[in-house]
């Protein structure tokens, strides 16, 4: 590709067979690597081998049009694809150098070390104290104090002044906003490693998306954040790195197939893309 | 009438003409479906308010307190019969509960929809729900000899009669419950860290309560009117005492209200009415229950 001259050759390059999908910036530590990633749905082919690396303590952001498997890449590192009774994956995905596909993994543990906030925000029904002493409770964490756990967690998420003098009440009373950050202080409960949030801000008014962005940005201290966004802006704004991605037609079938297209810094993604593709989509020609 | 001309459309919102809402063939539809409600309701209304009169001699104490009478039929008592049904419906509502909410469960929340076995077991279910009464009350019979009970009309043999009548209904509506659940909630567990049995047992199922308690409670007030399995199992009607437990000789207010319906004394037949009385009041009870249950839980999402 005649774009390779524009990259700075100081950075380090990720080595790849495919020439037409350059990875010319890997996160210096990382957390979640994923080599050849192929997702199936019955026979439906959702994404075609993607080699990703999600850096420690950085904020990485899967952007591309809608059916472009972004979401579907993002729910197979923590395996909630295997809740989808005919979802089949393909390739590696390592945790700190380890397969969590590999046979004698448990999907369980590799969703207490990487949690997950939802498009929607998903409360239980129950007390704001119990949605976020539940997580702790169920994956049988050693806690000397539950309230001490409840209220780093809240404050960690910017919610305790909110929420302190009515821990007990349902958290079905809060606003959305609060809502879809009580689940990220539920997420923070069980002490994970990695938070992959899907879409969060979508269900968000302004207000509330910029309070959960200014969140991420400080969760970033203590906790590695993948995140899937519609929405660029926000990418660019929170994001230390960003991939695109886009969707393939089947020449015969149809079926769209998500790939990778682009993955580097997001300050270059935004302003200097190397794929076609990218720059269409991140000035609006195109999804 | 306002006129439209070629080139400006009418304004006139009142056209002094009937709203096409209110003309004929409207009309005769509305007062066509008012007729239907009605055709159910008058009769349904007839019959109960026919039976009060009946019974209305004998709307007093010993009707609810006092044992059967064949002597004195003008005292005759319904006591046993309301008793057994109390302890037939624990009975029944004891063995359909557990067994339907675990088989309920297993159908949303672990079994593979697209296994042969799991889909017999789903056409099976429907077709459970259709069987006659009757054929329950002899699987009961067929059940309790197996289980080498000699005593013939007992509480446990009408209990599982009556479970096995309502357990398509119980596993039915649990199911429909569970799956009211939203997705979100489950993934939000599961995403903890939980595994699929905890967030079953901490989430779905204690949302699906409401649900389930409702449509266990309308399947238990239909099985409290059924008097045809209750025969066939060799129920008795003249019994003189309270049930004290399901291995106890019993009797039903059903099989009481047919047998004395069948006795050609005028007091019997007033007894009767009266009885019917009692066990509507029974049954409009459990289905207040049902509907206060729904409403203290009712969960929106």
């Amino acid at each position: 590709m005649t774009h390779m001259t524009t990259l700075p050759q100081t950075l380090p390059t990720l080595a790849t067979e495919d020439a037409e999908r350059p990875l010319p910036d890997a996160p210096p530590d990382p957390v979640i690597e994923a080599f050849g990633l192929n997702v199936f749905y019955g026979d439906f082919h959702a994404v075609h081998d993607v080699n990703l690396s999600f850096g420690k303590n950085e904020i990485t952001a899967l952007i591309g049009p809608s059916g472009c498997g972004k979401s579907t890449v993002l729910r197979c590192l923590n395996r909630m694809n295997d809740l989808v009774p005919s979802a089949r994956v393909e390739g590696e995905i390592t945790y700190h150098g380890q397969n969590i596909y590999a046979k004698g993994v448990d999907p369980i543990a590799v969703r207490t070390h990487i949690g997950m906030v939802f498009q929607k925000p998903n409360p239980f029904p129950k007390s704001i104290y119990d949605n976020i002493a539940y997580g702790p409770r169920v994956i049988g964490m050693k806690v000397d104090d539950m309230d001490e756990v409840v209220e780093q967690a809240l404050r960690s998420a910017a919610l305790w002044d909110e929420v302190k003098d009515k821990l007990k009440q349902s958290a079905y009373g809060l606003s959305g906003g609060q809502q879809q950050r009580l689940c990220i202080a539920r997420t923070i409960a069980t002490k994970p490693d990695v938070i992959l949030m899907d879409e969060p801000c979508s269900a968000l008014d302004p207000i509330a998306t910029s309070r959960i962005e200014d969140l991420m940005v400080g969760l970033r201290q203590d906790f590695t954040i993948i995140i899937v966004t519609h929405n660029m802006q926000q990418a660019a704004r929170v994001s230390d790195r960003t991939a695109f991605f886009t969707a393939r037609p089947d020449e015969t079938t149809g079926n769209r197939t998500g790939l990778l297209v682009e993955y580097d810094l997001t300050s270059r993604i935004f302003t200097n893309p190397h794929d076609k593709r990218t720059e269409d989509y991140i000035s609006g020609r195109f999804g | 009438m306002a006129s439209l001309t070629a080139t400006t459309r009418s304004t006139v919102l009142a056209s002094g003409r009937r709203s096409r809402d209110t003309n004929l063939s409207s009309v005769v539809f509305l007062v066509g479906l008012w007729a239907s409600l009605f055709f159910g309701v008058v009769v349904l209304l007839v019959l109960i308010v026919s039976t009060a009169i009946d019974a209305l001699p004998r709307l007093d104490g010993p009707l609810v307190t006092d044992y059967y009478s064949g002597i004195r039929p003008e005292q005759t008592g319904f006591r046993a019969g309301i008793f057994g049904s109390m302890w037939l419906m624990l009975g029944t509502a004891l063995l359909a509960v557990p067994l339907g909410i675990a088989s309920a469960l297993y159908l949303e929340e672990f079994a593979n929809r697209h296994r042969w076995y799991n889909k017999l077991i789903e056409v099976n279910l429907q077709n459970l729900a259709a069987v006659p009464s009757v054929v329950y009350g002899l699987l009961a019979v067929a059940a309790m000899s197996l289980l080498g009970f000699n005593q013939r009309g007992i509480v446990l043999g009408g209990a599982i009669a009556l479970a096995l009548l309502i357990l398509p209904v119980v596993i039915i509506t649990t199911r429909e419950a569970v799956r009211a659940v939203p997705r979100e909630i489950r993934d939000g567990s599961m995403a903890l860290g939980a595994t699929v049995w905890q967030t079953t047992w901490r989430q779905t199922l204690p949302s699906a309560v409401p649900g389930i308690a409702t449509g266990t409670i309308l399947g238990l007030s239909r099985a409290i009117g059924e008097a045809a399995p209750l025969l066939l199992l060799g129920v008795a009607i003249g019994v003189r005492f309270d049930p004290n437990g399901f291995l106890s000789v019993f009797t039903a207010l059903p099989l009481q209200i047919y047998t004395s319906t069948s006795q050609s004394r005028e007091e019997f037949q007033t007894a009767a009415a009266a009885a019917i009385i009692v066990l509507l009041v029974m049954i409009l009870g459990m289905n207040a229950l049902a509907i206060f249950i729904r409403n203290k839980f009712q969960r929106t999402w």
